[in-house]
């Protein structure tokens, strides 16, 4: 009785499922702060477009990412739109798996999008994705405990300068840690850190024959430095230390130097949220001298899938997610400091802006000073700085991301680890037809 | 001078008893208690365990970041779905190989279980296709499927061993009684069968409710189960662990609770047929 | 007659479940093992093509695949060594009689209805963070370093977390077997002044023998494709050091999104999980016979 019960109120729940309404967009984006804030604002486009309703689908980066690749790749259908970045974004379309964007609003004003930014989410001069945020990377430090050492930080500081300031400022017994770099394993995590950091070192990941390169000296002084750096003066467990871990340790004042992501600025000097707000500088990424610095270049952008069902509408949530007048609502709700960053021209050109966010200098001039199309001193056949634009490359970024966490936790030696990655890349672009 | 030595030993039990309960219990506490704090609180050091504000702040902010009533419903109706379906198949089948034994019953049965080593990640792709051309991802409809053919082994097994324990002499006495099979089933079994039947069905909401990649990888925002849900908390956004705290406690309280208040019918039932 | 009659009435009862699971293993496991014969990475649309064993051959060349294997039954045999023995301490500990007996039986199960992945996020986060965790904290207060457990002992940690997921689960199957123990035997042993270690060897453990049997099978069969915690708290690192067949295929296909190297590696996974169930039927499966 009590089964059949059951079975039927199963079977009649179940069945009210299948009807949904016809203009529902379904938005995969990740749990960053920026995203979470455009969920919470999103209100202001249904009471605008009252025949669209949003659903969201919140996820942390990588779930995100193997859920979205899955379903674009085997023509799911269950995202209309999908949040991605300047690595997906030429490989897919050139699948023909994203919808052009060009039905993004009278007032869009594409040509006011960062040049470099824009670059890299064309594929044929056609716009794929729309940036909702750019990003370099840059040196936020704690203008504190600098003047305490009695050190200056330069606006365009060295490798050098920076390891051995970060030496001097460590305080482990005050939890105290001269630096906090990346050292969780991910091609988006660690390996791009220290893709950037090893192209400013000369190194780099392929040759013009895509012969993998972790055999090289550059490589091994890469590595090296940054294991010793973040032994002396890092903080515990920097191996499992991401993005997020390590905002979270600066924003509670345990970091001196933090070199990330410029997008982090507005989090780190947010009094609501960072301990030591009012106490961060900032500097562009080290460079040794060679012509490069270590800084990055990413957006997270809005795409549509080529298979939905909702293209229109779609592309008209992403116009106004993406627009200049979601700029100013993000402004007038929660202040200028706290607008996306890293897409406009307009932005910052922004006087109220320039005023309240006192990384936007540093901010533009790291995104400028980033070039996807030439980002290491020897020439290479890829394209991306902190990642090699090809679809092999989280695969083998990941396996190489491990082996460099490895060296960090101490459970392999730097030579060891240089040694596997050789391998494990090797092995992958044989299977990929680069190399015999 | 006996009651004595039962008195300290009863004494020392207890010490030891509510000792190693509470550490087990420990991770569940602090993070019950942590949900109440604000982030800067819940990282602070020396940390506090009773004597802080206590807010409900993150709670608000997990609800409206994700609607928490929605996951907890699909969880409610993919667990409940799914634990009843494979009853309904199961019953039969156990009952079957419990009454009516062959010789290959023993080998059905362990077959069985073997499709429950296939590990999911291998099968995925296929999985997904499948699912794609059935119009099933992102169903509810999908993962009552899924998570009742992952269970079915252990339910069949967990009813048979249970069915077996039956003594098949009262059936025999029965029908010779002139008991029809329904009056059969009705009067004699099911008030002996009950107990294994209730146990079988709590193990399997449990199980159900706890699967984390059929779930996570099926489905996107109409049917995403608690497991789901959780999956946006599972990086850190700054200062994030009261709110994952939050988000961790609400996942479990339903089955927490659940699992508490019929814990006696759950252990009923829950010998696999161990007991002799 | 009536022989016959019952024997097509059973078959008939066993039908939908045997033809469903047949289902359910043959389709999938068919697609699966076409699948591992064929280049095929959901990345690169229409390069498909008939491969032979070379996806065999990448995925068991994989520089990892024998720490994987090793990490696997480690993981296992880690697990099913503390729920088995600690949840024997517990049952034995639960069933005598003590105030609040009740309650600390609730508090020792709850971990069972906790999620893999909050526990994985619970333990990583809130308790063997190396600087907000709550060891590292007892850790400074004793005037130790903290120690970064994931990254220094993932493989441990890892088997702690299961365990503890785990542990509930054989205490109570031991629980329901002891109380079903004879009474009036162990007293009449305690009479003849036997004293606790030889009851429980010559009287307790025998009679849990099949409890534990049971206990050791079913966790296996979960134990065996664990994932969740191993991708919440280390993904499959540092290195590969914890690693587990699991984990490995799922960098396959989810990473690499190599459907061929995925499949192969599910075929070899449930290839070395039947030779784990054979090895396992023979050595406890005397246990199971009625």
């Amino acid at each position: 009785m009590v089964l059949t019960r059951l079975a039927l109120t199963a079977g009649v729940l179940l069945a009210s499922t299948a009807l949904a309404s016809a203009e529902t967009l379904t938005i995969a984006t990740v749990n960053n702060g920026d995203m979470i804030r455009m969920q919470k604002l999103s209100s202001e486009f249904t009471a605008q477009n009252p025949d669209i309703e949003l659903e969201w689908v919140t996820m942390e980066e990588n779930v995100l990412r193997q859920k979205v690749t899955t379903d674009i790749a085997t023509k799911g259908g269950q995202f209309d739109i999908m949040t991605i970045g300047t690595y997906e974004v030429p490989i897919w379309a050139k699948q023909n798996w994203l919808v052009a964007l060009d039905d993004l609003g009278a007032d869009y004003d594409v040509d006011d999008l960062l040049p470099a930014i824009r670059g890299g989410l064309t594929v044929d001069g056609k716009l794929y994705a729309a940036p909702f945020y750019g990003e370099s990377s840059m040196v936020m430090y704690r203008t504190d405990l600098f003047e305490k050492a009695g050190i200056d930080m330069p606006d365009a500081p060295t490798w050098d300068f920076v390891a051995d300031a970060a030496r001097k400022i460590t305080d482990k017994d005050n939890e105290i840690y001269g630096v906090c770099l990346r050292g969780k394993a991910g091609w988006g995590e660690n390996t791009a850190f220290l893709s950037a950091t090893a192209n400013s070192f000369g190194a780099r990941w392929f040759d013009m024959d895509w012969n993998p390169q972790f055999d090289t000296p550059q490589w091994k002084n890469t590595l090296t430095f940054y294991v010793d750096l973040l032994n002396d003066a890092g903080p515990p467990g920097a191996s499992s230390n991401g993005f997020n871990e390590n905002l979270a340790l600066f924003q509670s004042g345990k970091c001196g130097m933090w070199i990330d992501a410029t997008v982090a600025a507005s989090f780190v000097t947010n009094p609501a949220e960072s301990k030591v707000a009012d106490q961060v500088g900032f500097a562009m990424a080290p460079d040794n001298g060679l012509g490069k610095r270590g800084n990055w270049l990413w957006a997270w952008s809005l795409a549509v899938p080529a298979g939905s069902e909702k293209q229109a509408a779609a592309q008209k949530f992403i116009g106004w997610a993406t627009s200049k007048a979601y700029a100013e609502l993000v402004a007038s709700k929660e202040g200028w400091a706290n607008v996306p960053p890293g897409t406009r021209t307009s932005l910052y050109e922004n006087a109220e802006y320039q005023k309240a966010a006192p990384f936007a200098a540093m901010t533009l001039e790291s995104i400028k000073a980033a070039d996807p199309t030439k980002p290491t001193v020897d020439p290479v056949p890829y394209v991306g700085v902190q990642f090699v634009a090809i679809p092999e490359f989280q695969g083998i970024g990941t396996a190489v991301g491990q082996q460099f966490s490895a060296a960090l936790a101490g459970t392999t030696s730097v030579d060891q680890a240089l040694k596997n990655a050789q391998n494990l890349t090797e092995r992958e672009m044989k299977r990929g037809g680069y190399i015999k | 001078m006996a009651r004595e030595t039962t008195r300290n030993r009863k004494l020392v039990f207890t010490v030891i008893g509510w000792t190693i309960g509470l550490t087990l219990f420990f991770p569940i506490l602090w993070t019950i208690i942590t949900s109440f704090k604000t982030e800067g609180e819940a990282i602070a050091s020396p940390p506090s365990f009773v004597f802080f504000q206590w807010t409900l702040e993150n709670y608000f902010e997990v609800q409206t970041r994700s609607d928490y009533f929605k996951h907890a419903m699909n969880s409610v109706i993919i667990s409940l779905g799914s634990t009843g379906l494979g009853l309904l198949v199961a019953i039969p089948a156990a009952w079957a190989m419990a009454f009516s034994p062959t010789k290959h019953t023993k080998n059905v049965l362990m077959w069985m279980l073997s499709t429950k080593m296939l590990p999911p990640v291998g099968v995925l792709v296929p999985i997904f296709l499948i699912f794609r051309d059935f119009g099933l991802l992102d169903t509810r409809t999908g993962l009552v499927a899924v998570l009742m053919l992952m269970n079915l082994p252990i339910i069949v097994w967990m009813l048979y061993t249970y069915f077996k324990e039956i003594p098949g002499e009262i059936l025999e006495a029965a029908r010779m009684d002139g008991a029809t099979l329904g009056k059969e089933i009705v009067y004699i079994l099911a008030p002996m069968a009950v107990p294994g039947i209730a146990s079988t069905l709590l193990l399997n909401i449990i199980l159900a409710w706890n699967e984390a990649f059929w779930t996570l990888n099926l489905t996107a925002a109409d049917a995403a189960p608690l497991s789901a849900f959780i999956a946006s908390y599972s990086s850190p956004e700054g200062l994030f662990w009261a709110k994952l705290s939050a988000a961790s406690t609400m996942a479990i309280a339903p089955i927490l609770v659940m699992g508490w208040f019929s814990q006696k019918q759950l252990v009923r039932g829950l010998t696999f047929g161990a007991v002799k | 007659m009536a022989t016959m009659h019952t024997q097509n009435t059973a078959r008939l009862m066993m039908s939908p479940a045997v033809l469903m699971l047949l289902v359910w293993m043959v389709v999938p496991l068919g697609m699966t093992l076409y699948f591992s014969f064929l280049r095929y990475n959901l990345l690169m649309p229409g390069m498909e093509h008939f491969t032979g064993f070379g996806n065999y051959e990448f995925f068991l060349s994989d520089p990892a695949f024998f720490e994987a294997l090793a990490n696997t039954l480690l993981l296992v045999g880690g697990v099913l060594l503390v729920t088995v023995v600690g949840g024997t301490f517990l049952a034995i500990l639960i069933n005598q009689p003590f105030w609040g007996q009740g309650i600390v039986r609730l508090l020792v199960i709850a971990p069972f209805f906790v999620m893999p992945t909050v526990s994985a996020l619970v333990w990583k986060n809130m308790l063997m963070h190396p600087v907000n965790g709550l060891f590292a904290w007892i850790a400074h207060g004793f005037g130790l370093d903290p120690v970064d457990w994931l990254a220094v002992l993932p493989l441990f940690s890892i088997t702690m977390i299961v365990a503890w997921g785990w542990l509930p689960f054989a205490t109570l199957i031991i629980l329901t077997a002891l109380q079903s123990l004879d009474q009036e035997q162990q007293e009449a042993a305690e009479m003849d002044g036997a004293g606790i270690v030889s009851i429980f060897t010559y009287i307790t453990l025998p009679h849990l023998s099949r409890a534990l049997t049971v206990v050791v099978l079913i966790e296996t069969i979960f134990l065996l494709s664990i994932f969740a915690e191993i991708y919440v708290t280390t993904s499959g690192g540092p290195g590969t050091a914890s690693t587990n067949i699991s984990f490995l295929i799922y960098a396959e296909a989810l990473l690499k999104y190599d459907v061929g190297s995925a499949a192969a590696g599910g075929v070899v996974a449930i290839i070395l999980a039947n030779i784990v169930a054979i090895f396992l039927i023979r050595m406890i499966g005397k246990n199971l016979e009625a």
